[in-house]
């Protein structure tokens, strides 16, 4: 192994911005993917464990002969929810509230976090025990009730590493996919006290699950957040491997579930599309292991109290852009993570957001806002190779997304002007190609002035060293001369 | 037939021998080929990093230049990718249904080459001899934004002398992106760096590929690290006969 540290803790996330509405600077995708990809232990652990789910999935979606169908499906239930999600939060407040569960209406991450503090202080509770979810990362939940005296406990054996590690989530799915056993044993030696421990997965999972146990069966309130929520009937759904999901969402007295707007399903029978794309999609298997369905709260059975938040977050901005509206489609399957060739090298901590991957790329900078400098350099952190939308479940054109993001940031710029757009050289380098292409006189102008300019770069037949902007090419490439004759100078000498 | 060649500008300036291999090749088939002076950019570069203004006129352009055209030929997924996917868009961004309508009409006649070969003209063996081992990339929008499928992959078997050696992990991106090579030039290397790898690992003396600008990307680290692997464009393997060999 090279001298350097491994693991996560070697770089510092302090930067990450948590809450959405908290504008505070992030790094760019470049900054930050620079360090990431000299790590070897990263480069190795994600590259592993991408490969093998995208094989895994790739199996299992084979075996489906109805899937185009099944994605079609998915799709168009998620654009009708899109488009009358007005209707359907109500109708789901409504059928929540009959079944005997609240229902709040939180606009941002502070909001969310006041309305769920103050549930958890109600119940007098010091410890609450929580279900994985990326809502509540998005919304700096844990932190929020630490402000309060409150401990968030992460149950979800990956979320747990991560919190004991004091680390950030790198997938959405696998949120500590950047960590090997080795590391986990280390971590479990420190934190859970576990010195005999050895790194087999069997033995980590145990050492887990006797520290956890004792938690479940003590905590006055468990959080969640949600996979789907159907409208008609209130029922709310966590579909999960290890079973800590069923125990948080049914031990407890008090279950408070966290949700983005956008996870609405409208009837109970969609599940039949969901329940066979995320399953498949995500983990790579035919079903999950554990599926919980609750519909507000039932005499003699499970928590006494039922509270739903409804997050907004940036979510309706999102809705108003009629080509980013389908982002929120998202059933935060991952599979558009383990597919791209950008995640797998730079892993997901470079995208200094709770999303990750190409559907972080897309749905970070639409939530933040593209003031962010951060945020707004997520959209050019992909070659636009259409790995992902070829595997998204819901059909999310990821890079029409990316592609349409782009261009809002440069309509900015352009709005702002300012010398630092008028002199940055991508913005002459295009606007000079933009006008030479307009007129085939000033094109074939440009091709000869390109040909006599690069004279001072030439060196036996080609570039190995171009300045400034353009050196990201010639610090590792050599790059091809212009020929002394373009294809159409040939062309004319042909005809005559 | 009458074909139109729409050469691209990266190629027209940067990589004329793929051009002259088109006319040879389309001419050796029996076509007809002209190609239109007044043509220049698709606007793929502008678009794509977000100057999407821009490429309005680039759009008016080529249905002025290809408007009338039998077929439009291009040895670029990639640009071709850009006409079929987002020539719409941008008539929709510009406001004006009548380009919209030229755009829809002109989008079925234009086509890469390995598809228009094997998909329209229904042809499999253009009777090339081209005696050398060669590995074939299959380029993300030739794949992902065109689904060409193994219709390169077809030519290039029936090809004589060739010995083409399957490519692993073909289908993952090499890397290049456009300006993302060179916003965001680590990541861009380090995926390039298992395509090089994979490459290497064939034995194949040439890299072939239906875009010069993957090729360029890839060419130009096979170059730096003196590879002895020559990036050659799908159109110039299917040029070659025993004449020009």
């Amino acid at each position: 192994m090279p001298e350097h540290n491994t693991g996560a803790d070697w770089i510092n996330v302090d930067f990450i911005s948590v809450t959405m509405k908290n504008k505070k600077k992030t790094p760019t995708f470049e900054e930050t993917a620079k360090a990431y990809l000299s790590n070897t232990q990263l480069r190795r652990n994600i590259g592993h464990a991408t490969h093998t789910i995208r094989e895994k999935r790739e199996t299992v979606v084979g075996e489906m002969p109805d899937w185009e169908i099944l994605r079609e499906a998915g799709s168009q239930l998620k654009k009708r929810v899109m488009r009358h999600l007005d209707d359907y939060l109500l109708q789901l407040e409504a059928s929540v509230q009959e079944a005997g569960g609240k229902v709040h209406w939180a606009g941002d991450a502070e909001e969310a976090n006041r309305i769920i503090a103050d549930l958890v202080k109600e119940q007098q509770a010091e410890e609450v025990v929580k279900v994985k979810s990326i809502t509540t990362d998005e919304i700096g939940l844990n932190q929020a009730l630490a402000g309060e005296g409150i401990r968030a406990l992460e149950t979800d054996l990956a979320e747990l590493i991560v919190q004991l590690a004091e680390d950030e989530p790198s997938h959405i799915l696998v949120p500590a996919i950047h960590k090997n056993r080795s590391e986990i044993r280390e971590l479990f030696r420190k934190k859970l006290n576990q010195q005999e421990l050895s790194d087999r997965p069997e033995d980590l999972a145990e050492a887990a699950r006797l520290y956890l146990r004792k938690k479940f069966l003590n905590a006055k309130v468990g959080i969640s957040g949600a996979n789907f929520a159907v409208a008609d009937t209130g029922t709310v759904a966590v579909v999960e491997s290890e079973g800590n999901g069923r125990m948080c969402t049914t031990l407890p007295e008090t279950l408070i579930t966290v949700m983005g707007i956008e996870k609405i399903i409208p009837r109970w029978r969609d599940f039949e599309v969901f329940m066979q794309l995320l399953p498949r999609s995500s983990t790579a298997e035919r079903m999950n292991p554990y599926n919980s369905f609750w519909t507000g709260v039932t005499e003699g059975d499970g928590p006494r109290e039922f509270h739903l938040v409804l997050l907004d977050n940036g979510r309706t901005n999102v809705l108003a852009d009629e080509v980013g509206r389908q982002t929120l489609n998202c059933i935060r399957c991952s599979a558009c993570l383990n597919v791209c060739p950008v995640y797998e090298r730079t892993g997901g901590h470079a995208y200094n957001s709770v999303y990750p991957g190409p559907i972080g790329a897309i749905l970070t900078p639409q939530l933040r806002g593209l003031d962010d400098e951060g945020a707004a350099s997520l959209p050019y952190a992909s070659t636009l190779c259409g790995a992902c939308y070829e595997v998204c479940p819901v059909k999310i054109n990821i890079p029409e997304v990316l592609v349409h993001l782009r261009g809002k940031i440069v309509d900015r710029k352009k709005r702002e002007g300012g010398l630092k757009t008028k002199t940055d050289p991508e913005h002459v380098g295009m606007r000079w190609m933009g006008r030479a292409f307009t007129k085939r006189s000033r094109y074939e102008r440009a091709q000869k002035i390109a040909r006599l300019g690069q004279k001072i770069f030439v060196r036996d037949g080609t570039i190995s060293n171009l300045p400034g902007e353009l050196s990201g090419w010639t610090a590792m490439r050599d790059l091809k001369p212009i020929p002394k004759q373009t294809f159409r100078e040939w062309w004319g000498d042909r005809d005559e | 037939m009458q074909i139109s060649l729409f050469i691209t500008c990266f190629n027209d300036t940067l990589f004329p021998e793929t051009g002259k291999a088109m006319v040879q090749l389309l001419e050796r088939l029996g076509h007809q080929v002209d190609f239109p002076l007044e043509q220049t950019c698709c606007g793929q570069m502008h678009y794509n990093t977000g100057y999407q203004e821009e490429t309005i006129p680039l759009v008016r352009r080529f249905v002025e230049v290809f408007g009338e055209a039998e077929a439009v030929v291009a040895p670029s997924a990639s640009c071709v990718g850009m006409v079929r996917e987002f020539y719409s868009k941008v008539a929709e961004r510009a406001g004006d249904p009548e380009l919209a309508n030229a755009v829809e009409e002109v989008i079925p006649r234009v086509f890469e080459l390995s598809e228009f070969l094997v998909k329209e003209l229904g042809i499999e063996d253009v009777g090339a001899y081209y005696p050398h081992r060669v590995t074939y990339h299959p380029t993300c929008h030739s794949l992902r934004v065109l689904h060409v499928g193994d219709a390169p992959l077809i030519l290039l078997r029936n090809v004589r002398g060739i010995d083409l050696v399957e490519l692993p992990a073909a289908e993952q991106c090499c890397g290049f992106g456009g300006t993302f090579a060179v916003k965001n030039a680590d990541t861009s290397m380090a995926m390039l760096g298992d395509k090089i790898r994979h490459i290497k690992g064939t034995g194949a003396e040439v890299c072939a590929a239906a875009d010069n600008s993957c090729l360029m990307h890839i060419g130009g680290a096979l170059k730096r690290q003196r590879s002895g692997v020559e990036p050659v464009h799908l159109a110039e393997i299917l040029a070659s006969t025993e004449e020009t060999e």
